[in-house]
């Protein structure tokens, strides 16, 4: 006759017999539960950003004169608020800091994914993440200290000492070390065998590092090019420090002279902030500029997201 | 009888016909050009460190260990760093105490406990793109809420009001190297925990965060040096127009007080116009990026010193 498995009485084991002690099944679930509150701490991060956001850029527009918002400059203590101006900073700033670490950043990255021996590669790769410590308060500092007067005013001539092709090569070393580490990641994930049938039918390094790796990690580059520019559009130190424009400023896209970023503009409008106070728009303005560029940097890094996802799924 | 082999082995030779005598110009130059690129940023680096120990160096020979206990003051030649010194030491608690224990919390929860729901998946989402938001977006939520909804608790343009702000702008920061550190534990070792009839807690408590540990450790250590060089949002918060609030009153009422740390008395140095705080901003430099250099390196000599390979 077949035994089978027995309980403490006699009965057959059941399953409520092999759970744990009531006591530990709730320490358990009280110790879940305080955990899922810490996650869920984020959510509510998020929510107050965007509450306070949305509030305040609602009681601004609502508040101010829509014809100033598309006038001749950014110049908020004259109720003058124009949008293209910090807008135009913006772009400017960031396209020179995307001409400074694109080149650098991709060009690091495959150095260091194809070619580096490993060696040089557990050497380099600790100095770039040193490069990417260093906070952009200091690197405004040296925009404004060396950048500038060494490089900018000795190749531009007529340059001012605050200008914003300084402020956007400094943003630009800023972004470089953070452009390199995602497209790295992304050229080491494209898989072995594909570079050793390049190899197999002949191609040398070059050629399989520029029409295999690269191709192969478009998605993963396209990924940290895009954080890039969502990294420097949100970058505040360096340009308040080495841009200049603290008091406003006209439009203007001439990267020689001095200019106003939507960062910019909410840096010097909090530094003034116990005069802002009177000045009756001033202070939700600064609300609404960061409104708009949580939008601008929230659809980047959604975008960029996807791009890096498509890397994982394809390999 | 064994041969002796002379001359080129056949390897060498088989190689050698293969490639040519021709050298790959266009080859030499590519790899150059991407070599470059990497001196570059290295070369950046290089100069960046060398003007500031050039420029400030002379502050420290002057007058010593004097610059890192005066207080602020408009004169260049007495003005030192004490106050951002303790401004900035005593926000770093508020990281430490507020930002570690529910970041690492959350990445537990999101690790070991979370099924693959459409909430949880928004948890993360949610989180990856809080890591993304510039850091003086943190700043404006921190002067919405800290500054002035919370006024009553915080005081204000205060010392609490910055460092909580830096704690909520380092928690995802936080929460996804932590969550990187659970992830790598191999699950083996968990099935083992719930083999011998641990319970999931048991298991995260006695198995997962000892081996995890390391690397839990490179990551808080990283991001509290991060949130110790942030400027914007401590700045939008009000760290330039305050003094540190010190002396007579109660520990209590100098955290609700005005307060200035190390990286925005840089800002509001490099802000002046006079050149005798050139010096002075670099000397400052110095001592923060030794703060921060030191601890990266701690943070990156543990990640490679505990870094296992299963």
């Amino acid at each position: 006759m077949a035994q089978g498995v027995q309980g403490e009485a006699g009965a057959p084991l059941s399953a409520q017999d092999l759970r744990t002690a009531p006591h530990r099944r709730r320490k358990e679930a009280l110790v879940m539960r305080l955990f899922q509150a810490f996650a869920a701490l984020s959510v509510v991060v998020s929510a107050l950003i965007i509450l306070s956001l949305v509030g305040k850029a609602f009681g601004f527009i609502s508040a101010v004169d829509l014809g100033n918002l598309w006038s001749e400059g950014w110049f908020p203590r004259r109720n003058l608020f124009d949008i293209k101006t910090i807008f135009a900073g913006t772009m400017v700033i960031s396209l020179i800091a995307m001409i400074v670490a694109t080149p650098l950043g991709l060009g690091a990255a495959l150095y260091l994914s194809e070619y580096a021996a490993p060696r040089v590669r557990k050497i380099v790769k600790p100095v770039l993440e040193v490069l990417a410590g260093i906070p952009s308060v200091v690197l405004g500092v040296f925009a404004l200290t060396w950048i500038s007067p060494q490089l900018i005013q000795r190749l531009l001539s007529g340059a001012e000492l605050f200008n914003m092709a300084a402020a956007g090569i400094a943003v630009g070393v800023l972004v470089t070390p953070l452009v390199a580490s995602v497209a790295e990641d992304a050229f080491r994930a494209v898989p072995m065998p594909l570079r050793e049938a390049s190899y197999g039918l002949g191609a040398r390094k070059r050629s399989t590092s520029l029409k295999i790796v690269f191709p192969a990690a478009i998605s993963g580059v396209v990924a940290a090019l895009i954080i890039g520019i969502s990294r420097a559009i949100g970058e505040t130190m360096v340009v308040a420090i080495a841009a200049g424009a603290k008091g406003g400023s006209l439009f203007t896209v001439d990267p020689t002279g001095p200019g106003q970023t939507m960062t910019g503009a909410m840096a010097s409008l909090a530094i003034g902030s116990d005069q802002v106070r009177g000045a009756d728009l001033a202070f939700p303005s600064l609300f609404f500029v960061g409104f708009l560029l949580f939008l601008i940097t929230l659809v980047l890094n959604v975008a960029s997201e996807r791009f890096v996802r498509r890397v994982r799924q394809r390999y | 009888m064994a041969t002796t082999v002379t001359g080129p082995s056949p390897t060498d030779v088989v190689l050698k016909s293969l490639r040519g005598s021709k050298v790959d110009v266009k080859s030499r130059l590519f790899e150059a050009a991407l070599l470059f690129a990497l001196s570059i940023s290295l070369l950046f680096l290089v100069v960046l460190l060398a003007d500031v120990l050039v420029g400030g160096i002379g502050v420290f020979t002057d007058r010593g260990m004097g610059f890192l206990t005066a207080d602020l003051s408009s004169l260049p030649n007495i003005a030192g760093v004490s106050q951002g010194i303790v401004g900035s030491f005593l926000m770093m608690f508020f990281v430490v105490g507020l930002a570690f224990p529910s970041g690492i919390g959350a990445a537990i929860y999101l690790e070991e406990y979370a099924k693959d729901t459409p909430l949880n998946r928004f948890l993360i989402v949610n989180i990856r793109n809080l890591a993304g938001v510039p850091s003086i977006v943190f700043g404006l939520l921190g002067l919405a809420i800290f500054v002035q909804a919370l006024e009553g608790f915080t005081g204000g343009r205060s010392m609490i009001a910055g460092g909580i702000t830096l704690a909520v702008l380092v928690l995802p920061i936080v929460i996804i190297t932590a969550s990187e550190a659970l992830r790598a534990v191999p699950e083996s070792i968990r099935e083992a925990g719930f083999g011998v009839g641990a319970t999931r807690w048991e298991v995260v408590r006695h198995h997962v965060l000892p081996i995890a540990a390391p690397g839990i450790l490179t990551g808080t250590v990283l991001s509290l040096s991060r949130a110790l060089g942030e400027t914007a949002p401590i700045v939008l918060v009000g760290a330039v127009t305050g003094f540190l609030a010190t002396g007579d009153q109660s520990f209590a009422e100098q955290l609700r007080g005005p307060f200035v740390a190390l990286p925005t008395t840089i800002f509001n140095w490099a802000s002046l116009p006079q050149a005798e705080f050139r010096a002075n901003t670099k000397a400052a430099i110095i001592v923060l990026l030794g703060v921060i250099l030191v601890a990266n390196a701690l943070a990156i000599f543990l990640r490679n010193r505990y870094e296992r390979k299963w």
